[in-house]
């Protein structure tokens, strides 16, 4: 089993609700937020190993280039461009091959380099893993692929990126369940609309977490019940759990807050 | 000779544009003949690497000049390379901007901007 917790929205509780679930449920944490994971603030695993993530690029023989510019009309990415020379612009490259297929001299080599690394420890009774991209990266998808390879049989929680953007999609391609966490803000409704629509383009049974709620009712709740959104939980907006965050705990620490992740799980098991 | 103006519109009364890589148009003034081509600009349009698209497409139209307000470092890179002459103007309309240029008020670009992604610390 793959739990997704997304958000559209960021700042709205993803990894507030990932690592306390993860704890709670026992299984694996994979913080997919690769471009500023966080989770290992609250969950510190230890005996890390690190592995290097590698992807494919182009590099330009130029005794063999004669100039013909059919690579940069080939790719799509605007990885590549002419003008005396081939200029390839490697961050942009999806490693997709065309260049070289099309190169009617063999003049385009693919080699490899390195965009990140994926960690890989344990915190108490649970495995934690992470990717994180290296500064000034603009593709963070082979990164969130390698990671999502290989997952382990049993439970997994996996902490997606913000937003809706490809980052968000590679992990869902992953996800059997999704927990969509928001808050009862116009932007916390706006985003969260955009992630219901995802989950339901890839049919993933899909509930939600309302996250620093002051009334039961409010937009976000009004809006899931006149759309048959299940909702799954609500966390009250209270000044105590944002200080247990700052600190890097887990709320489940604290007896009270212990209840909204097993009320969670019962609910996550009858989502269908 | 050909100008490439980026500008915000189609006509030579609209704004010219600071922007290169994300701006809407490029006029393409050929200053013999008086004739004006308007392009999308490729970038505007592009996920990745706007400012590398437009410069292709500048480059495609073989242009020999370019007025702009600033070049990302990607479509520097590019540019500097091409024996394409790279001019900075601060605002007006492409009309304004070409007579600038034609009386050789303007300033030669002789570094990329700031980058807007891949930030390269």
């Amino acid at each position: 089993m793959k739990i997704g917790v997304l958000s559209g929205k960021g700042g709205t509780g993803k990894t507030l609700i990932s690592t306390n679930l993860a704890v709670t449920m026992g299984g694996t944490y994979v913080d997919c937020d690769v471009e500023e994971p966080n989770g290992f603030i609250f969950l510190k695993p230890e005996n890390i190993i690190t592995h290097d993530v590698l992807v494919d690029y182009p590099v330009i023989d130029e005794d063999l280039c004669i100039l013909c510019g059919k690579c940069v009309d080939f790719c799509e990415f605007n990885a590549l461009a002419k003008t005396k020379k081939i200029f390839v612009f490697e961050k942009l490259c999806h490693s997709c091959g065309g260049c070289e297929i099309v190169c009617p001299t063999g003049a385009m080599k693919y080699e490899k380099r390195k965009i990140g690394i994926i960690d890989e420890g344990i915190s108490g009774d649970i495995k934690c893993k992470r990717g994180v991209l290296n500064i000034g990266e603009a593709m963070a998808v082979p990164l969130i692929k390698a990671l999502l390879e290989n997952l382990d049989e049993n439970l997994n929680i996996i902490d997606c990126a913000p937003g809706t953007s490809c980052n968000v999609v590679t992990s869902l391609e992953h996800v059997d369940k999704a927990i969509l966490v928001t808050e009862p803000t116009e932007f916390g409704l706006h985003d969260f609309k955009r992630a219901v629509e995802l989950c339901k383009m890839f049919e993933i049974p899909h509930g939600v977490v309302i996250n620093r709620i002051i009334e039961e009712d409010n937009i976000v709740s009004r809006y899931c019940n006149e759309n048959n959104i299940e909702i799954l939980s609500s966390i009250p907006y209270e000044k105590n759990i944002a200080e247990i965050y700052s600190r890097g705990k887990l709320i489940i620490e604290q007896e009270q807050y212990k209840s909204i992740f097993t009320d969670l799980i019962e609910k996550l098991g009858d989502l269908l | 000779m050909k100008v490439l103006i980026s500008a915000v519109g189609k006509e030579k009364t609209d704004d010219f544009d600071l922007r290169f890589g994300r701006g809407d148009f490029f006029q393409i003034i050929d200053t013999q003949t008086g004739d004006t081509k308007v392009l999308e600009n490729a970038g505007k349009t592009s996920d990745h690497g706007a400012g590398i698209a437009a410069s292709q497409q500048a480059i495609d139209e073989k242009v020999d000049v370019i007025v702009t307000g600033h070049l990302g470092p990607n479509a520097f890179e590019i540019l500097e390379t091409s024996g394409i002459e790279l001019m900075s103007a601060k605002g007006g309309t492409v009309e304004e901007v070409l007579n600038d240029y034609k009386a050789g008020k303007l300033e030669k670009i002789a570094k990329a901007g700031k980058s807007h992604k891949n930030i390269k610390l």
